[in-house]
């Protein structure tokens, strides 16, 4: 069967699966849209938390990224992991006590103020549509590449899929097809990770092959990496080139930022019992750890397999590979040297970064670029980290249902955690700003026809995120993880663990970390980018970092504020200690 | 000491390991463990890498182990304690 043919058979067949459990799962009260109707076993849980936390970003972009970024990547790797302790052992329970629908809805409780509950809804909406834009980017490329549809096409299939198990099915649909998901998504990665290890290594286990010889030489992969890499004149592939401190600030801001997202938080409410909220935790964790451990291997013999088949090569006798991702936008080539070889060095190939492309062909047919060379290096290559695991599989030359499965596992993950965002949005506006502020006299039944309402209108925009992305969608990722470390977890960490915080406190807290993050992510990635360097940045952190800075200015102020004002009143402390009993 | 004394001691104690294994080996610490080489892998590398993931998973279900202990020794007699009231 060709690959298209192939490509249809496997996305038509996993999407028939998510319809028939969205069917079989349908919700019938608020409960059941909401958290699921708290029934949730805390394997299946984790599965979801996994699938739900894995997005088109972590499939699809990560491994690719760590390619490029080498030792620096682990940012990513510690940080969207390590971020689960925290969650596991400082709020998933007791959330999970507290028994309620939303993360708002403990903030606005536990600090007895709308305003406390407002300023979490803002937080919460923010970041989660500029999640959502990122997964329907994903949606677009996977089809364009792979069914050979206009992008929009894709992304409305996308958006009817997913508008049709969570409006319907809400929690319950979302948490049974991201289930059925994960096991697609985790599949579709492992078995081209497992392939190409044993062709690099000989080593069947990617996680092992990783750290093992070369096929064939006694060479090991990491050496050989650490050489190629600084002959070409790049650092080290096993060596940071970022400041220790920054390192450390961004991956602190990435745990933290994780602990605090709300469509993460909200699945451990769906669990029935306190200690299963701590054992979802758990699980959720192996089945991340299961792509996470893979992904840095996965990125080293990327790496690898791209230098050996592109490196100085004739133009006109590259991979199709190459040929097909340029017709598609994501690499360009500019013959700097005009010798018709490529050639692939530290730098950008191109003045203003990104590929500006014209309907000419050049003297070998390559597509011809409008931009301006940068001639301060050699560089010649552009390519978008994104391309690493969706061409994996044909640069390693694998068989054609193995780059099937890489698509339909890509749109397994692009989808999972669409839907996991769109609830959260949808029941922020239906429960917390309809039911709980502005008008609290709805009875059960118009709240989740407001709830499916919000759900729909959230698909259709972020639909529209999706035939016209913002060209800001990578610059905001920093965004979501920094406003999540510096709004949310802190409020709900001290709400939990500080029973003086009183709502003064809390509200001055987040809007302090609210304010200080924003502006530092708005004044270097948007007023002036062109400052964005370590010279200028407060104590050598990046804007991808700054969260974590944010978040010790929420703690300070909080605390600081909330002794000028009385205590909370009783019944609070009443219901922390009772949160913090099993 | 009290069931939340006990709680807090606890996650006092994982929570450093979490520091040590990522911050302290991953970054701090890292480029002097890559002194020590196992296989292909810097040991400061592999922690960034491989490592304080492992470490991760080990130390939540060290957490739920020692937590339902906690629970049953404290909290046995209620069978049905997390039954919502709502």
């Amino acid at each position: 069967m060709s690959l298209q043919a192939l490509t249809y058979l496997f996305v038509g067949l996993s999407f028939a699966i998510y319809i028939a459990i969205a069917i079989w799962s349908r919700a019938r009260s608020t409960n059941d849209f909401y958290i699921a109707g708290k029934e949730v076993n805390p394997v299946a849980n984790g599965m979801a938390t996994a699938a739900d936390w894995m997005s088109a970003a972590s499939f699809i972009s990560m491994a690719g990224l760590i390619a490029f970024l080498g030792k620096d990547g682990s940012v990513y790797l510690m940080g969207w992991t390590g971020g689960y302790v925290l969650l596991a052992l400082l709020l998933a329970p007791y959330l999970r006590k507290f028994g309620k629908y939303t993360v708002p809805d403990f903030i606005g409780t536990r600090y007895y103020s709308k305003a406390a509950r407002l300023v979490a809804i803002i937080c919460l909406i923010f970041i989660s549509f500029t999640y959502v834009a990122g997964q329907m980017r994903g949606v677009g490329i996977v089809f364009s590449r792979f069914l050979e549809v206009d992008i929009n096409v894709g992304v409305v299939i996308g958006m009817l899929i997913v508008f049709f198990y969570a409006v319907l099915g809400g929690m319950k649909g979302i948490t049974y097809t991201q289930v059925a998901q994960y096991c697609v998504l985790i599949f579709a990665y492992l078995v081209p990770a497992i392939f190409i290890s044993i062709l690099v290594t000989n080593n069947p286990i990617p996680q092992l092959g990783f750290g093992d010889q070369i096929s064939g030489t006694s060479t090991y992969l990491l050496d050989r990496l650490d050489q190629i890499s600084e002959e070409l004149g790049f650092t080290a592939y096993t060596e940071n080139s970022k400041t220790n401190i920054d390192i450390f600030f961004i991956t602190a801001a990435l745990m933290f930022g994780t602990a605090g997202l709300p469509h993460v938080i909200v699945r451990f409410f769906t669990v029935p019992k306190v200690s299963d909220a701590r054992k979802s935790a758990g699980y959720a964790l192996i089945f991340i750890a299961l792509l996470y451990t893979t992904a840095p291997a996965v990125s080293a013999f990327a790496k690898m397999n791209f230098i050996d088949s592109v490196q100085e090569v004739e133009y006109e006798s590259a991979p199709n590979w190459f040929k097909n991702w340029e017709d598609i936008g994501l690499i360009a080539w500019k013959d700097k040297n005009e010798d018709g070889v490529i050639d692939y060095y530290p730098g950008n190939a191109l003045k203003g970064v990104k590929p500006k492309y014209t309907n000419e062909r050049g003297k070998y047919n390559e597509r011809v670029v409008l931009n301006d060379i940068d001639s301060s290096n050699l560089n010649e290559v552009y390519i978008d980290n994104d391309i690493m695991v969706l061409a994996n599989p044909e640069i390693a030359k694998l068989p054609n249902w193995v780059i099937a499965l890489v698509a339909a596992g890509a749109l397994a993950a692009a989808l999972s955690t669409a839907a996991g965002l769109l609830l959260v949005i949808s029941a922020s506006i239906s429960h917390d700003l309809l039911k709980k502020m502005v008008m609290p006299k709805i009875t059960e039944k118009q709240e989740l026809f407001f709830a499916r309402c919000s759900a729909a209108i959230a698909i259709f925009i972020a639909g529209l995120f999706g035939i016209y992305p913002p060209g800001f969608v990578a610059q905001v990722v920093a965004f979501a993880f920094g406003l999540a470390a510096s709004t949310i977890f802190p409020v709900l960490f001290m709400g939990i663990f500080y029973k003086r915080l009183n709502k003064q406190g809390a509200i001055a807290g987040m809007l302090s970390g609210l304010i200080s993050t924003s502006s530092y992510i708005i004044y270097f990635k948007f007023i002036s980018p062109d400052l964005n360097n370590s010279n200028n940045w407060l104590f050598g952190i990046s804007p991808e970092g700054f969260g974590f800075l944010g978040m010790i200015i929420n703690f300070t102020i909080a605390l600081i504020v909330s002794n000028f004002y009385s205590k909370p009143p009783n019944e609070i402390y009443q219901m922390i200690d009772n949160i913090r009993k099993p | 000491m009290t069931y939340w004394q006990l709680n807090l001691l606890i996650l006092f104690i994982l929570l450093s390991i979490w520091f040590l294994v990522s911050f302290g080996f991953g970054i701090i610490w890292s480029e002097n463990l890559d002194q020590i080489k196992f296989g292909g892998f810097k040991l400061g590398f592999w922690f960034a890498q491989q490592g304080s993931i492992y470490f991760f998973v080990i130390i939540i279900f060290i957490y739920i182990f020692l937590m339902n202990k906690l629970d049953k020794k404290f909290y046995s007699d209620h069978q049905e304690k997390d039954k919502d009231k709502d």
